[in-house]
This record gives C-alpha cells, sequence and structure tokens, in this order.
C-alpha cells in the first residue's frame, strides 16, 4: 500500500553544521570557564586592587564621610578584614585587630575597614561593641567586595600596598597581634 | 463615687491593655508568615539552601529580621529586596528579571516546534504528490473509458 | 602494606584497560581477529581485578585504617559494619572507584553475549566501554586515590600516594565519619541505582558508536541494545525515586524534589532515555528515526557524563557537590572527547542514516511519539537552561543568581501537561495511519468518563484550577489505558474463548512490551496523583508549643505530650526524642515521635520526622530548633501531604512494569518486524 520512495541522500549542509559545532564549542569555552572559576582560588598577591566603595554602618565614618573607597585611600598600607558576627574563629582576633588599629592607626599611614560578610545589623552591632571595634566598618554590600576578592569564607584579611597592589592575604584568624605585625611592618617600612 | 471612678478606670486600662494584647497578637508575625517569606530566599551562605528549613544559626537571625520588618509592617516585596540589596540577588529563587530566564528556553524549543512541523509537511510531501498522480491517472482512466464508450456508441450509429 | 597493594591492582586495571583500546584498534585496523579477541579478554579482566582493589577499599573501610585518608573521611568507628561498607560509595574517590566498577561487570556482560552475528560491532563497543572506563580509573589513580594515605612531613599531615621523603605514616585515632545525612537505608540503595542508570547507558550508546564507525546503520544496534536502554531506564528512574524518597525521610525539608542542580544533572540523561525510549520503537516499526535515535543516544550519554562531571568538579554550587577536587580538567577533557567524537561521526555518518518510509498522517503513533519527544526535549532544554544560566550570568555579567523551584515549575507544568495529554492519545493511534475520525472514535468514552471524574472533584474536593487540569488529564489516559488493556482481554476471551482474567494475563505475556508499557503509563499516573497532591495541596505550619499544648492543621490536632534527650555512646549519637498525641476531628489516632539526631563526631544534626503515612495523605512532624528544646516550649512544623503516598506506591508499579515489559521473549532477536508490520497496521487501525 505505501510505496517506498527514497529521499536524496545528502549529509549535514554547512549551516547546519556551523551551528552544531559553535554551540558546542560555545557550551565547551563556557564550562572551562566555570572550572577554571572554580578552582581558582582568592585574588593573590601582586594584582592591582579595583576601586570599591564600602558603605559604614552608622556610627561609623572615615574622614566625616559615611562611606570609603579604595581609591581614596591610596597612599596609605590599606588592611580589609572580612568578619561575621556568626563566625566563631573571627571572634578570635577580633581583639587583636583592635589592639593593631590602636597602634598602626594614629600613624596616619595604615587604613583599616572591616567589611561584614553576610551579616544582619543588629547581631553585627553586638560584635563590634563586644571587641570595642573602632576602624571603619561596613556591611558588604550584595557581597560586592567579598565576590571581587573572591574570598573562601571569613575570616580573611587581605593587605594591599601604597599602589594599591595586594601583598598579602591571611586566610582564617591571626594567630596572635605579632604575627599581624609580622606582616603589616614590612609593608610600612618599603 | 471615687470608688466607682476608680473601677471604671481600671475597667478601662484593662480593656486597652487587653485590646492591645489583641491588637499585638493580630499583627505578631507568626512562624507560618515568616516561613512563607523565608521559603522564597536562600541562605546567603549555605549551599542551596532554601531559608526556612536552613538550620544553621545565621539562618536564624535572618529568619528574626523578617519577623523584625514583618512587625514594623513591611510588606513581602520590601522584604525580598531587602534581602536583595544586602546578600545579592543571588539569594532569591528566582532571577529578578525573568525575561532573559524564559525567553532563551522558549525559543529554542519554539525553532524545535517549527523544525518538527516542517519535518511533518517534508515527509508528506510525497505521498500527496502521488495520490495527486493517482487521481491524474484515475481520471484519465475513466476519460479513456468514456472516449472508449463514445467510440463504441459512435461505431453502432454509424 | 593492604593500601599500597591496592593501588597496585588498581594501576594494574588501568593498564588492562588501555591495552583493551589499543588492541581493539590494532585488532580491527589490521584485521587481526586475534587481537579482537585479546582486548576482549582483557576487558574481562578488568572485572576481577576492580573486584580486588574494591575488596580492599572495603576491607580497609570495615577495619578502621584511617591512616587511609578516605577511610578517614567517610568512616568512623561509631559507625555500624553496613555503613562502612556503603561508606564505599559516601566520598568522592571510593564512588569514582564503584562507577569503575559498575562499568567493567556491564561491559563484561556484554562481551559475554554472541557476538557471531555482530562480529563487527565487538571492536568498537570494548572501545568505547573501555575508553570510558580507563578516564574513571585514570582519575582515581592520577588525582583521587582511594588508597592515598597520610603522611607527617615538615609542612604538616597530607596524604600521599608514595611516602615522601622523611615522613612518617600517620594513623588517627578515629574517622571523620560519614555525613549523618548519608547514613540511612536510602543511602545504602539510592548511589547505586543511578551510577547502575548511568553506566547501562554507555552500553546502548557503544553500540550506536559501532554502528557509526562501521557505517552499519540498519537498526541492529538498536535491536541488541534494547533491553539493555530499558533496564538502565529502571534503575535510572529507580534511583531518582529513592534519592527523591530519601531526601523526604531525612532532610526535614517535607518535600522530594528541590531542582537542585545535582538533582537535575541526573534527571536530564533521564528525559532523553525516555525520549529514546518511545523514539526507537519507531525506528523498530516504521524504519524512521535514525538520526534522531543516534542523536538521542549520544545527548543521553553526554549528559550522564555531563552531569557526573558538574557534581563532582565544584563548578555548580548544590548541597549535593562532593567537595571540589583536581579531577575537574580530567573530566572536562573526557567531555570534550566525547561530545566531538560523536558529532564528528554522526554528522559523517548522516546521509548513511537513511529513512525508510515517510510518515502519512499526523495523527499516526509515529507522529504523536515524534511530539513525546519534541516535549521531553523542550522539558530538558528548560532544565539544562536552569542549570547554565547562573554560570553564564555570573562569567559574563559577575552577578550571581540563583534558579530556583519557581521557574522550573512554571516552566516545565504545561509541558508535563501536554505529555499527559498525549499519553492519553497515542495508545489509540495506530501505526502508519490515523485520522481524527477514528481517533474520535476511540477516544469519546474514556474522555466522557474523564469528565466526568473531573466533575466530582470540582463538585466534592477542589477549585483549584491546575488540579482541574491535572486530575482530568490523569484520568484521562488511566481510562483510556485500561479501556485498550480491557479490549484486548475482551478480544483474547472472545477469540480464545479464556475466562476475563486468563486472558488479561495471557494478553500481556504474549505482548509485554506493550502492555508492560501500558503499566508503566499507569503507573506514573498513579505518581502523578500523588505529585498533584503534594504540589498543589499541601500545608504547613510552625509553631512554638509547651507540653500540653496544640497546633491545629488540616483537621488534625497535635498536641505536644513530653520531650527526652539521651546519649548513645557506642553510635555517637545524642538523641532528643518528642512524643506529640495526634488527633482527627476528636478521634485519637495515635503518637508520633520526631526526633533531633546529633552526631558527635561530625558534630551535624539530623531531623527525623515523625511520619504517619495513609494513601489521603502523611502527617509530617518535624522537631526544629527555631527555640531551644525542653519540656516548656519546642518547636514544631508539621507538613500535611495529600496523595503522596500514590507516588510511592506508583514507583513500585512502575518497577514491576518495566520488569514485564524487559522480561525476555521467547521469540528470537532476529524475528523481523517489518515483515509482519502490514499485518500489524491493520490489527492495530481497528
Amino acid at each position: 500500500m505505501t510505496e517506498e520512495y527514497t529521499p536524496q541522500r545528502h549529509g549535514v549542509p554547512l549551516w547546519a553544521q556551523i551551528i552544531v559545532w559553535v554551540f558546542l564549542v560555545a557550551l565547551l569555552v563556557i564550562v572551562a570557564m566555570g572550572l577554571r572559576r572554580a578552582q581558582q582560588g582568592t585574588v593573590q598577591p601582586g594584582q592591582k586592587i579595583d576601586n570599591f566603595t564600602l558603605t559604614l554602618f552608622s556610627g561609623y565614618e572615615y574622614e566625616g564621610k559615611t562611606e570609603v573607597t579604595m581609591e581614596e585611600l591610596r597612599g596609605k598600607i590599606v588592611v580589609i578584614n572580612f568578619w561575621a558576627s556568626w563566625c566563631k574563629p573571627c571572634e578570635q582576633e577580633a581583639a587583636e585587630l583592635q589592639q593593631a588599629w590602636e597602634i598602626y592607626g594614629p600613624t596616619g599611614e595604615v587604613a583599616f575597614i572591616g567589611a561584614d560578610y553576610v551579616d544582619t545589623e543588629p547581631e553585627a552591632r553586638v560584635y563590634l561593641k563586644k571587641f570595642g571595634i573602632t576602624f571603619p566598618n561596613g556591611p558588604d554590600l550584595a557581597t560586592n567586595i567579598s565576590q571581587y576578592f573572591r574570598i573562601k569564607g571569613v575570616p580573611e584579611t587581605y593587605f594591599i600596598d601604597r599602589e594599591g597592589i595586594l601583598q598579602y592575604v591571611q586566610v582564617g584568624p591571626f594567630t596572635s597581634l605579632g604575627q599581624f605585625q609580622s606582616i603589616i611592618d614590612p609593608l610600612i617600612n618599603q | 463615687m471615687k470608688k466607682i471612678l476608680s473601677s471604671i478606670l481600671f475597667v478601662l486600662i484593662l480593656a486597652g491593655a487587653s485590646a492591645s494584647l489583641v491588637f499585638a497578637q493580630d499583627t505578631f508575625p507568626t512562624d507560618d508568615d515568616v516561613n512563607k517569606i523565608a521559603k522564597q530566599l536562600y541562605c546567603p551562605v549555605c549551599e542551596s539552601t532554601p531559608l526556612d528549613v536552613c538550620p544553621t544559626e545565621a539562618c536564624r537571625q535572618w529568619r528574626e529580621v523578617i519577623r523584625t520588618m514583618l512587625t514594623e509592617g513591611k510588606s513581602e516585596a520590601e522584604i525580598k529586596q531587602h534581602f536583595a540589596t544586602q546578600y545579592g540577588i543571588r539569594v532569591l529563587n528566582v532571577p529578578p528579571n525573568p525575561w532573559l530566564t524564559y525567553f532563551i528556553p522558549g525559543v529554542v524549543i519554539l525553532i524545535g516546534a517549527v523544525m518538527l512541523f516542517r519535518g511533518f509537511q517534508l515527509w508528506k510531501k510525497p505521498l500527496v504528490a502521488e495520490s495527486v498522480s493517482d487521481k491524474d491517472e484515475a481520471e484519465q482512466v475513466q476519460q479513456d473509458e468514456y472516449l472508449a464508450k463514445m467510440e463504441a456508441e459512435l461505431k453502432r450509429r454509424k | 602494606m593492604i593500601a599500597d597493594f591496592g593501588f597496585g591492582v588498581l594501576v594494574v586495571s588501568f593498564l588492562v584497560t588501555l591495552y583493551s583500546v589499543f588492541a581493539a584498534i590494532y585488532g580491527e585496523v589490521k584485521k587481526s581477529a586475534a587481537m579482537v579477541e585479546s582486548a576482549r579478554r582483557a576487558m574481562l579482566l578488568t572485572w576481577p581485578l576492580l573486584t580486588l582493589t574494591a575488596g580492599t577499599l572495603i576491607y580497609l573501610l570495615v577495619n578502621n585504617h584511617y591512616e587511609v585518608q578516605f577511610v578517614y573521611e567517610v568512616t568512623s568507628r561509631s559507625m555500624p559494619t553496613y555503613l562502612k561498607v556503603t561508606a564505599w560509595w559516601g566520598g568522592q574517590a571510593g564512588s569514582l572507584l564503584f562507577w569503575s566498577w559498575l562499568m567493567s561487570a556491564f561491559a563484561s556482560l556484554v562481551t559475554l553475549r554472541n557476538w557471531d552475528r555482530d562480529r563487527e560491532f565487538l571492536p568498537w563497543v570494548i572501545v568505547v566501554a573501555c575508553v570510558t572506563m580507563a578516564f574513571f580509573i585514570g582519575m582515581n589513580v592520577f588525582f583521587e586515590n582511594p588508597f592515598a594515605q597520610l603522611y607527617q612531613t615538615f609542612d604538616g599531615i597530607n596524604p600521599f600516594t608514595f611516602q615522601p621523603a622523611d615522613s612518617i605514616l600517620f594513623t588517627p585515632q578515629d574517622g571523620r565519619g560519614l555525613n549523618p545525612l548519608l547514613r540511612h537505608p536510602g543511602m545504602v540503595i539510592h548511589p547505586p541505582m543511578l551510577y547502575l542508570g548511568f553506566v547501562s547507558f554507555v552500553i546502548p550508546y557503544a553500540f550506536a558508536m559501532a554502528a557509526l564507525i562501521t557505517g552499519r546503520t540498519d537498526d541492529r544496534w538498536i535491536r541488541i541494545t534494547r533491553r539493555w536502554t530499558l533496564w538502565a531506564w529502571l534503575f535510572l528512574t529507580f534511583g531518582l525515586v529513592l534519592g527523591g524518597r530519601w531526601a523526604y525521610d531525612v532532610l526535614g525539608w517535607g518535600g522530594y524534589w528541590g531542582w537542585d542542580p545535582v538533582e537535575i544533572a541526573a534527571f536530564m540523561p533521564w528525559l532523553t532515555g525516555t525520549a529514546f525510549l518511545h523514539s526507537v520503537m519507531i525506528q523498530e516499526k516504521r524504519g524512521m528515526m535514525k538520526h534522531w535515535n543516534m542523536l538521542l543516544i549520544i545527548l543521553t550519554y553526554d549528559l550522564v557524563i555531563f552531569g557526573t562531571f558538574l557534581t563532582r568538579s565544584g563548578v555548580l554550587s548544590s548541597v549535593h557537590a562532593f567537595a571540589q577536587s583536581a579531577i575537574g580538567p580530567l573530566f572536562f577533557a573526557f567531555i570534550g572527547l566525547t561530545l566531538i567524537t560523536s558529532v564528528a561521526l554522526i554528522i559523517y555518518r548522516w546521509a548513511a542514516l537513511k529513512s525508510e518510509t515517510e510518515m502519512t498522517s499526523m495523527l499516526s503513533r509515529e507522529a504523536l511519539f515524534l511530539l513525546n519527544n519534541l516535549l521531553f526535549m523542550s522539558i530538558l532544554v528548560v532544565c539544562f537552561w536552569g542549570v547554565i544560566y547562573p554560570l553564564i550570568s555570573e562569567l559574563f555579567t559577575g552577578e550571581k543568581v540563583t534558579v530556583g523551584p519557581p521557574f522550573y515549575e512554571r516552566a516545565t507544568g504545561p509541558l508535563w501537561a501536554a505529555l499527559l495529554l498525549l499519553m492519553g492519545i497515542a495508545p489509540l493511534s495506530a501505526w502508519g495511519h490515523s485520522t481524527v475520525k477514528t481517533l474520535g472514535r476511540a477516544i469519546w468514552k474514556p474522555t466522557v468518563g474523564a469528565i466526568a471524574i473531573t466533575v466530582a472533584i470540582y463538585m466534592f474536593y477542589t477549585r483549584d484550577i491546575y488540579a482541574i487540569i491535572g486530575f482530568f488529564l490523569v484520568a484521562l489516559v488511566l481510562l483510556v489505558t485500561f479501556y485498550e488493556y480491557w479490549r484486548g482481554a475482551y478480544a483474547r476471551q472472545r477469540s480464545q474463548g479464556e475466562n476475563i482474567f486468563v486472558a488479561f494475563w495471557n494478553l500481556t505475556g504474549r505482548n509485554r512490551r506493550r502492555y508492560g508499557g501500558y503499566i508503566i503509563h499507569i503507573s506514573i499516573m498513579l505518581m502523578a496523583i500523588g505529585i498533584l497532591g503534594i504540589e498543589l495541596f499541601q500545608t504547613e505550619t510552625q509553631g512554638t508549643v509547651a507540653a500540653g499544648d496544640s497546633i491545629d492543621i488540616s483537621g488534625y490536632t497535635i498536641t505536644y505530650r513530653e520531650v527526652a534527650s539521651w546519649d548513645d555512646t557506642p553510635k555517637g549519637v545524642n538523641y532528643t526524642r518528642a512524643v506529640v498525641d495526634v488527633y482527627e476531628n476528636g478521634i485519637y489516632l495515635g503518637e508520633l515521635h520526631p526526633r533531633k539526631d546529633y552526631y558527635f563526631d561530625s558534630q551535624q544534626n539530623m531531623t527525623i520526622p515523625g511520619n504517619r503515612s495513609t494513601m489521603k495523605d502523611d502527617l509530617y512532624v518535624l522537631l526544629i530548633d527555631w527555640q531551644p528544646i525542653s519540656a516548656d516550649g519546642a518547636t514544631l512544623k508539621i507538613y500535611v501531604n495529600p496523595l503522596v503516598n500514590w507516588l510511592w506506591m506508583g514507583s513500585l508499579l512502575f518497577m514491576i512494569g518495566i520488569v514485564i515489559a524487559a522480561w525476555p521473549d521467547k521469540d528470537p532477536e532476529h524475528v523481523t518486524v517489518r515483515a509482519d508490520r502490514q499485518l500489524k497496521q491493520a490489527n492495530a487501525a481497528d
């Protein structure tokens, strides 16, 4: 009843092949990029740090303003500390950080900023009050800054020199004030 | 007289107090109210865990934030916006711009459907052509028969 | 020492697998049957070798050899023996070995069959199977050695395959222990089922590749692998269902599916696998869709590998993801290799895959099967995009987004509904030809029945529009399927004079594929009832109650009676167990015991629900600690999940259906379908 008919034997037309291969290559490129990103660690020493803005908690200010930008800190050594009130290891270094601030802050050569990672304001304030933190602190809104630094957790501290180049990454809490000083003194003396 | 006045005052105060109590109970957000919103958010720290079921201390704090904001009378959209501003849009369970999310799959599916129906047409065409030619043949045969009849008739008439 | 032995056997397995690949290629190119036979024997050898490797690892796991890093990471002294054995697949390195072991078992099974009529396929099937195996074993050997041991060096304690200079072996006192979420009977079967599904799809793929390479593009490869495909699909479905049940039991989220990227990664091959199952029938009955079937099996295999890669490489964030490791790049190379090779091969052989007939009617069964394929592929597109979009967004805009359940539900809902509708129409349509009239005649009775049922539901149970549509479609499919089943049995009863039950039995036995398929469709409808119930009508509530107080929900009253807490030191757990009384409309139904288990070694909590299951609904009570738990107040979270047990019951019937459909026929494989195709068409069209 149904007659056989032989359709033309032709291969895949060129336009279809191009589309298929382009799509395949695009997919592989995206996956490769994703893989590279997953394998990347934090930002590494030697990289120039772009400008970012940290809005401070009310009650904190920097030179009369309620936000701090990386650019205006150029010329100073910048210490950025990522922390959270729900992070137990952060408490281990909080007192030392404040002590370090009290030592280095008055010199005018070092700027300390604290970026609160994924936290709630009431609990953050309790934390700051508990350790008597006085250096500028603010929430890392939309986690923009921590995403830029590609932090893997808290606490992490980043040391940036006067030219804005990252010099040292501290993953985890500082063991002592001495350890902190051993990192920052060489940077100041450069 | 004094007694009556003070009793009335007492009753009024009591009424006022219980009224405010009732009022507070009506507006105090229950766990269910909090969960309704937390369900639509993801824990900012844990992997792919919805905020209403996340067991960590931090999540507990975030749920209390929701409760506080509900007490202040904030709407669901405002609360979600607050979380997005604070922690990034990744804490929302759908991207805020729906266009791109739905558009691409929609286009691809449409292309697939078009390809399928074109395929249907392509596969059907030869048979349609054949049936047309069948019809032609049948007509041709009919015509031949008619002609033959005509001839025969004409021959007889001759 | 034992660990070194294990590693040695693993390396030997790797070398044997590589040898098998090269011997098969060499034997085929040089036309040496001896070399091909040697390759086949080498492939057979891999299974005993890998079994020995696995046995060594299990020995180490069971005997507390914590100097071996993998053993340290996934076991602890407090775990029962059966969990120590199943910890084999509780971590990255062990689960890769498990994959390889399964792969070698299936490859060996395939080589043991009779190859007389398919000699030209053999070398290429060996090559594909062994290349896959070589990659997985290679990942173990070079990047994730399950036998790496802990050595103490100047820099601290780290795992090494070979002992470094100036180091000593370090043996921890106890292991870290398996994540408590994984210490559940579901853990025993869910990963093996999934891996069985994944790995068994490699076999049809291998045959498809062999068909493309040899140019033997008729449907021989489909016939050979038809049963493999069915079993692969069975395992994969079962693995997915088990995963859902396990999540339902131990996660305490009140649900069974979260549209998590890793869940979707396992779901995508299921979608193409289901499409493939249907579309191969078109090729068998009508000789069409050869290109499409090739594409589908390639897609299924590549999605399996891609999914396994996504789960393990850290590219996606997910609750399921394994800890990040170095296997990413190698896995990526493997994906690139398989994708490029498969696509290149199918383009090369495109012209050879000609169709034998054309389609005559848009309502014929093959047309409807094609629509079925379009719908499954559409769902696949939605899922794939949902998984890839966050990745693209982050890479190109720097903005991290999450694509969650609302997207998937809204986008796939209509597609599932269309599939349901198709399931109601397709069994009534004939191969080759169907018209609106013939279909209309067949379908009007079930449709009327379905409408009647839906009206009843509307009047007595719910007005929700999605439920109405959903239940209408389910009723339609059930009625159509039962109707078809009954018609066949009735015809048989009349012609053979058997009584109706015997007729049913014999009918199913004679045409296992068709009636097994109907049973599977019926079971899917039961599962759909469960899904509709829980998705559309789930209620939940949460509240903090003191002892003696109650919470009301959906007609139930749950009264918090008491709580007790105690340690089980040998097991390393602290239990906090609450007792609640359940009443429905004043009638006492019993008590439930929701629990919180705290595991000391991993410092993690498990929330175990107290669950009362009936076909009507599940009453699911959780003890959660939003507030600290005590007799003064405990926070209870209660879900009522209507109809959810239809989902689990349906999946059991599903299993039975597949077993029936896949059961070997008495007829030999080479019964030509094409010869009696006309006869079948005639039969089907009435």
